[in-house]
């Protein structure tokens, strides 16, 4: 008898369910949200439960598994095979939140109210699949189940250059996605493989196995794909320009998740199945690491809009990820564990402060009409709800001690001194910049003086409220008690290290 | 020809009555419109008589049946491709029921028309014998010229002219391809030629002479012309841009398929023991064929032409699986690529089919063809739009459709038979691709103009649109319905 629990299923169908009864049978714009809601809460509920149900000390290490053949050909056989470790059931639980946040976010879209909620929901189920699926196959069709759902949001709901930015995002995670494809299929037909289970290959890792094609281009093959997601410099160039011209629910989602699904799968593959390549390659991880934070950081200062600035700050932030993983440089497993938690906390942190900016970006795009920094001025006056949601993000963003954002950066650094002293030195000199752009993005748009076309604006309505508590208080919480979110992580990074260190 | 050649070859026997029949009723039923709801529910016998054949195969205890002096097998990759053709002969029918209106007068030869060149395509792939295999060729092309220019305007008679004069050249390519080898092996029988060509392999000339050499390459040629690889793609673009269109969506799926069937039966079976040799020949006609399809695509304003290059850079992903042999590799496992080649096959006959029904209502509606007029048909002609951007979805090869399955399939049996190069060069192409698809589907949706109008399409191409989408769809969800029947048909071949 095959496993079959089905929760995680359900998580991952739900939504698209509920886009389907969109299609087919909702009419009435009110009743169309109010599904998408419903939807949406009952999978934000489901992924508390799977996140509370997870068992971290359990020595069962995927858990809540869901089987079954998917459908065998003298080419592949493939499996259905879904299941949770330490690693995927926060970014689940992260995905519930944002899903529902991300729904509240879209409250007030007019146009084309049912295509748009529909490829919403089509995009959650999307990013928890890839979550959630432990079959290369399965895993890469959740992968690319994404690229049309985004393709639409921003081509149709966006603003400026959306078609330009829409199909820029197509093209670079679709090279990026066709890379890693060609890494699955070169790993599969090696003689001792033959399969596409993830769970056997996130046991025993690649070590060992005769290859066709060498491990070291398989591994390319799939980092190519990954870091192109996360993105990192050089291959960033898509972000910037999708997350301006994208609505913001959509931003939300990009920098919420879908970047954490880069980041996911170097950690679940990269690391946790290619450990030795990994590991000979950590001076790559750090190297690129830098830069993007470096880079990303002072590309970041002189943004004058506010939407470019915070997807720049992502761009910096996603650096961190990688010098997390850098840590393997140094063989211990203390350092490793701290480095890699780091990495996947900073997945996490960075889902919901990047999130929270965005929100609030937003909410005050929809109220002054304009993002442009130098125009605004003053308005934590006139929308002190909005402007406080900001600062509680910004400051978790800068890594201010009590918020999220600390907890990450702190591990990603402890983790990596060791291997790469001068290159974590300079990367901190990356959260110096993010304080200098963040406080003086603070000072330009929401402090100062109350420009005159201001003064009359409306705080966040009860609506709008929802979400700004919602993410404002996982941030304040993970700051205050990280253990709740860490410990999970660390069960999830420890048979990893176990492996690194083997 | 006895009884049992009879019973062998009785789809073919009735599809060839069918014909006849509405030639007969032509000229006594005056209500032509229901003509191709006959051929519909007409099909189902041929279908029938198919799937019988199929289950006799699973109770006999050899994988074929031959008949009339071995020149026909039948066997489970002939009722394959046999399927392939009646069911894109069945959807075709439906959506040309609104074309039979437009010429009213001699809508009684279009289907018989239709019928015939379907029995050809069926004779095609059953054909184990080079004479039978030519006839049964010219009994596919000669109906297809004459549909091409039903429409006798200006272009429709250029396409059916170009249509003539190059399958005529690849015609002539193909026969004196086939004299050489019969020249050589002193046999027109393919298991004949195998033993022959057998015996010679290791002469230390490619392919054991130069004249077998000469042959296979003009064999080849011949049928490159047919499947439309570059650079025998010439004539794709202006027919299908000129041609009446429903034929020319019967044309790019069932014809296609039925001279891959050709290719892979003749290559497998006749020259088995040479796949080494032939196979890169077959990879380097892939690399071009989906480089310069898609390449030339991207330019491309014209949706019909944009199918036309669109079906070229398809059959250099099918090619693929032709040039994915076993053998390169270690010869412990049968290669993969016919299986997957038959499965791709399927699905990108249900995918084509479904773009060309979308593009043939909304240019019927718009009364234009140019992309850029397309604009605004997320809401004007909303269930087209639809089907079309499924089809264009699934042709990029993104999930969930039929061709993302298929696509996985035939690059995993590229890499398996060591050609990883041509399954980066696969996915890199698919990313190209993905590029001129997704701007039809962005003009369609962007931009907001126009009002929601009543949808006047008419019941049978309505009910192919939605038949073609959801099978699209299915295909890429349920892949395991198919994959079984496609490797089953495809080890009939294999040794």
């Amino acid at each position: 008898m095959e496993p079959f629990t089905g929760i995680l299923t359900l998580a991952v169908f739900t939504p698209l369910a509920g886009a389907v009864l969109i299609l087919f049978a909702a009419r009435k714009d009110s009743v169309i949200r109010l599904i998408a809601l419903s939807v949406t809460l009952f999978d934000l509920i489901l992924s508390g439960m799977i996140f509370v149900v997870f068992d971290e000390s359990s020595s069962q290490r995927f858990q809540m598994i869901d089987r079954f053949e998917w459908f065998s050909s003298q080419a592949i056989n493939v499996t259905y095979q879904m299941g949770i470790d330490g690693l995927s059931a926060p970014l689940v639980l992260l995905t519930g939140l944002l899903g529902f946040v991300a729904v509240l976010a879209s409250w007030k879209i007019s146009l084309r109210v049912k295509e748009y909620f529909v490829w919403i929901l089509v995009l959650q189920t999307a990013v928890m699949g890839v979550f959630t699926s432990l079959d290369f196959i399965l895993f890469f069709v959740f992968w690319e189940l994404e690229l049309i759902p985004m393709y639409f949001l921003i081509s149709i709901w966006g603003t400026g250059r959306k078609e330009y930015s829409a199909m820029k995002f197509v093209m670079f995670t679709f090279l990026g996605s066709a890379f890693m494809l060609v890494g699955i299929i070169a790993l599969y037909i090696s003689p001792d493989v033959r399969h596409f289970d993830m769970i056997i290959l996130a046991e025993n890792s690649v070590m060992g196995i005769q290859s066709i094609v060498p491990i070291t281009l398989i591994f390319w093959f799939f980092l190519i794909g990954f870091l192109v997601k996360l993105p990192t410099i050089p291959v960033h160039t898509w972000l910037p320009d999708a997350h301006t011209d994208a609505p913001t629910a959509v931003s939300i989602l990009l920098a919420g998740v879908l970047l954490k699904m880069g980041g996911y799968g170097i950690l679940r593959i990269i690391v946790g199945m290619f450990p030795n390549t990994t590991i000979d390659n950590a001076g790559i991880f750090a190297v690129l690491a830098v830069v993007s934070i470096l880079y990303g950081a002072v590309l970041t200062i002189r943004q004058t809009d506010l939407k470019r600035l915070i997807a720049y700050s992502s761009v910096s932030h996603m650096g961190l990820v990688l010098l997390g993983v850098a840590s393997v440089g140094f063989i211990d497993t203390d350092f490793m564990g701290a480095g890699l938690t780091g990495a996947s906390m900073q997945l996490f942190t960075h889902g919901t402060i990047s999130a929270l900016l965005f929100l609030t970006v937003g909410l005050i795009y929809d109220r002054a009409k304009t993002r442009h920094i130098p125009d605004l001025g003053g308005l934590s006056r006139t929308i002190p709800i909005i402007s406080g949601s900001m600062i509680i993000a910004g400051l978790a963003s800068l890594g201010l001690p009590g918020m999220s954002g600390f907890v990450s950066e702190i591990l990603v650094f402890l983790g990596s001194f060791k291997g790469f002293p001068v290159i974590t030195g300079l990367s901190v000199f990356g959260v110096v910049l993010a304080a200098g752009y963040i406080l003086w993005m603070f000072e330009r748009s929401l402090f100062g003086p109350t420009k005159q076309r201001f003064s009359q604006i409306a705080d966040a309505s009860l609506i709008e409220c929802i979400p700004l508590v919602l993410l404002a208080i996982t941030i304040l919480g993970i700051g205050i008690y990280p253990a709740i979110i860490v410990d999970v992580f660390e069960s999830g990074i420890d048979p990893i290290t176990a492996l690194l260190t083997r | 020809m006895n009884i049992n050649d009879i019973y062998l070859i009785s789809p073919e026997i009735s599809l060839v009555c069918l014909g006849l029949l509405l030639l007969l009723l032509d000229l006594v039923w005056k209500k032509k419109e229901f003509f191709p709801y006959v051929v519909f529910w007409g099909l189902f016998l041929p279908i029938i008589l198919s799937v019988v054949l199929w289950s006799d195969l699973n109770k006999e205890i050899s994988a074929e049946l031959t008949g009339i002096n071995g020149a026909l097998i039948v066997d489970k990759f002939s009722i394959y491709f046999k399927l392939i053709v009646l069911g894109a002969l069945g959807l075709v029918v439906l959506t040309s029921t609104d074309y039979l209106e437009k010429l009213r007068d001699q809508s009684g030869e279009f289907l018989p028309l239709m019928l015939f060149s379907a029995t050809g395509m069926m004779l095609l792939v059953s054909a184990s014998e080079l004479i039978t295999l030519y006839v049964s060729l010219e009994l596919t092309t000669l109906p297809l010229i004459a549909l091409i220019g039903f429409m006798r305007d200006a272009k429709s008679s250029e396409a059916a002219l170009k249509f003539l004069i190059l399958s005529g050249i690849s015609s002539a390519l193909l026969l004196y391809g086939m004299v050489l080898v019969w020249g050589f092996s002193g046999s027109t029988y393919l298991t004949v030629i195998a033993s022959v060509v057998e015996s010679q392999a290791n002469s230390g000339i490619p392919f054991g002479s130069y004249a077998l050499l000469l042959g296979t390459i003009l064999v080849l040629a011949g049928f490159a012309f047919k499947i439309s690889a570059v650079p025998f793609h010439m004539w794709v673009p202006d027919i299908y841009e000129g041609g009446t269109t429903p034929v020319v969506a019967f044309l790019s799926v069932a014809s296609k398929a039925a001279a891959f069937a050709v290719l892979l039966r003749v290559f497998y079976v006749g020259f088995g023991s040479l796949e080494l040799e032939w196979s890169l020949l077959f990879a380097v006609l892939s690399a071009f064929s989906m480089t310069l399809g898609n390449l030339v695509a991207m330019v491309q304003t014209n949706a019909k032409r944009l199918l036309g290059y669109s079906t070229i850079a398809h059959a250099g992903y099918m090619l693929i699986g032709l040039a994915a042999v076993a053998s390169r590799i270690d010869g412990d496992h049968l290669s993969s690529g016919p299986g997957s080649l038959l499965f791709y096959l399927a699905a990108y006959g249900v995918t084509n089919l479904a773009a060309f029904f979308a593009v043939i209502a909304i240019s019927r509606k718009i009364n234009s063809d140019r992309i850029e007029d397309f604009v605004g048909m997320g809401r004007k002609a909303p269930l087209q739009a639809m089907v079309l951007t499924t089809g264009l979805i699934s042709l990029i090869g993104l999930p969930p459709t039929g061709i993302f399955i298929g696509k996985i399939m035939l690059f995993t049996s590229a890499v398996d038979s060591g050609l990883t190069w041509l399954a980066v060069l696969g996915v890199v192409n698919s990313v190209v691709s993905a590029y001129y698809y997704l701007r039809v589907v962005r003009i369609m949706y962007t931009s907001e103009t126009g009002s929601k109008e009543t949808d006047c399409a008419t019941t049978g191409p309505k009910l192919a649109l939605v038949a073609s989408a959801v099978m699209v769809v299915v295909l890429g969800i349920f892949p395991g319905i198919l994959t079984g029947v496609a490797d089953a048909a495809a080890m009939t071949l294999l040794p």
